[in-house]
């Protein structure tokens, strides 16, 4: 394929609430990726850095503040943020930058430390023109809020109950135990799961995903560096990093309110398909010929789209994915075979990052007691408020 | 001494306790409707439009999902002490074809909530200081207001 590059290292500093400066987690996960690459830091020739807007002053400028951690080596830099997209941003930066000839080898890196409790807007003062201060302002309207409007609509139109969602969060749980860099690596029970304190109907707290700190980080490279190193690299043929197109008829963090789609024909994909589809489009490939998938389950519920948003089953079919095990590890098509955000919580701008690294480990056959045998090619998805889209496909 | 009654936001809603519409904008070349307004760009990837009237929207909808939140949200949303759980709803605007959301009116459970069931916007305190007290809109089912 025309548009591949290498994944040569991936690295992660596991998940936690460390409570340490985000620079840390991302330099150990930067420093894991180049010993797992067999890469010389001063051999990097572009850093992509996902920025943390928790931190200050953008991640201190995510890339270069990451390359000076490292230790100044005259490398490119650019820094990326999209929210939870901002992994996904980097990379198609990295990727962009080798593909057009411009270098061999790049750092892609993502690291976050998060306060306690919900996310709320960063900084203080009265913003009545920022939608994601007034949201909160106007109506309490926290994300899990949106995600308990997603799941209860789910449960209108397709019939899901509260044992699905659960079912999700006890099927990651399962696969979390068998990975070292999780938060929460720790079996749930459907009871444990449903016993959980309410937080946002029918929400619960074990099926939301928490805050943590953590980092994640790849090392790309060309096809032909990466042929001097080995055999038979796993690749990346696609990114996807799609926006909305107009009207958008979903309710989205932080909006009030959908696109008025009067009197407009509605875009023939939504949104959310609309990430996959590109994806699956510039790889070439389509959903049948997935064996795994990694996808951002804010809430147990919202993994559930996702499995109709990939293709891995059709409309309102999701729930019968999970009740039948077919997304477990050993199943059809294994869902989020790192435990998922369930199991780690949201580190924004690692996460996207992440995700690719579990795919990696898994086609290299790394991946331990969640190993998914056979894995070949995959798909991870994620999106970041204010309308980005996030997808990357990896290849063996 | 009673305080007086204020917008919570300039401009969103209309101040009528018994009728209130929350107030959009209408571009005068595609007559697409935003909410909240826009002023300056028309949204619509298709149209170049700058010019805009300030319009109602639709009163009523039908309740496309609900949820609530049991815990106090963060700041800067300001929360009661003790903090009394409430709903929020996402309601279908069928003229605009388009979903909007606000909090449940005080008192209205999502136990008493079912998707598709008629729902209209009302004014209610969203917080209070010495002199004022701060209105939002919200919504609440129509069979709740007999
Ligand atoms: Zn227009």
């Amino acid at each position: 394929m025309a548009h591949e590059v290498a994944i040569l290292g991936v690295g992660m500093h596991p998940w936690g609430k460390w409570g340490r400066n985000f620079v840390e987690y991302g330099v150990k996960a930067a420093q894991d990726a180049l010993a797992d690459a067999g890469v010389d830091w001063r051999d990097v020739q572009f850093v992509a850095g996902a920025d943390t807007i928790r931190n200050g002053y953008p991640g201190h400028v995510a890339g270069a503040t990451f390359a000076q951690a490292l230790g100044w080596q005259g490398a490119q830099v650019a820094s990326s943020y999209g929210a939870c997209a901002s992994g996904s941003q980097a990379i198609a930066t990295a990727r962009a930058q080798i593909l057009a000839g411009l270098c061999d080898v790049a750092l892609v890196v993502g690291a976050d430390t998060t306060p306690k409790g919900f996310f709320a807007p960063s900084g203080g003062g009265d913003r009545s023109r920022d939608p994601d201060w007034l949201r909160f302002r106007l109506v309490g309207a926290t994300n899990p809020v949106y995600f308990g409007l997603w799941a209860r609509r789910r449960m209108e139109l397709f019939g899901a109950t509260e044992e699905d969602f659960a079912r999700v969060k006890v099927k990651n749980s399962r696969h979390a135990v068998h990975n070292p860099n999780a938060r929460f690596p720790k079996s749930f029970t459907l009871d444990e799961v449903l016993a959980s304190p309410m937080v946002s109907d029918p929400l619960r707290l074990l099926q939301i995903c928490a805050t943590s700190d953590g980092g994640a980080a790849l090392i790309l490279t060309s096809m032909e560096y990466a042929r001097k190193h080995t055999a038979d690299p796993v690749t990346i043929p696609a990114v996807s990093n799609v926006t909305p197109k107009y009207p958008n008829q979903l309710i989205e963090m932080p909006n009030f309110a959908t696109d008025s789609g009067a009197g407009l024909s509605v875009p023939d994909v939504p949104f959310r398909p609309s990430i996959a589809k590109y994806a699956y489009e510039q790889a070439g490939v389509g959903p049948e010929d997935m064996d795994l998938a990694e996808v951002y389950d804010l809430s147990s519920a919202l993994e559930l789209d996702w499995y109709e948003i990939l293709g891995l089953c059709k409309e309102g079919e999701a729930e019968k994915l999970v009740r039948d095990g077919d997304t477990s590890v050993g199943g059809r098509i294994p869902v989020n075979t790192s435990g998922g955000l369930g199991a780690f919580g949201e580190a924004i701008p690692a996460q996207a990052i992440a995700q690719v690294c579990e795919l990696t480990w898994q086609m290299r056959g790394e991946a331990g007691g969640r190993q998914v045998d056979g894995a070949k090619l995959g798909i991870t998805a994620n999106y970041g408020l204010f309308g980005h889209g996030s997808s990357v496909i990896v290849k063996k | 001494m009673s305080k007086t009654e204020a917008p919570a936001i300039e401009g969103w809603f209309t101040m009528d306790r018994e009728r209130p519409h929350l107030l959009g904008t209408r571009c005068k070349s595609c007559q697409n409707v935003f909410f909240p307004k826009e002023t300056s760009y028309c949204r619509n990837p298709a149209c170049n439009g700058t010019d805009f009237d300030e319009i109602e929207l639709s009163r009523t909808g039908r309740l496309w999902s609900f949820t609530n939140n049991c815990y106090a949200p963060p700041e800067p949303f300001v929360a009661d002490d003790p903090f009394e759980p409430y709903a929020i709803a996402a309601v279908e605007l069928e003229a605009e074809k388009m979903v909007v959301m606000g909090q449940v009116t005080a008192g209205v459970s999502v136990e008493e909530l079912e998707a598709g069931m008629e729902m209209e916007l009302v004014l209610e305190t969203l917080f209070e200081d010495d002199d004022n007290e701060f209105l939002v809109w919200k919504w609440r089912p129509t069979a709740a207001a007999a």
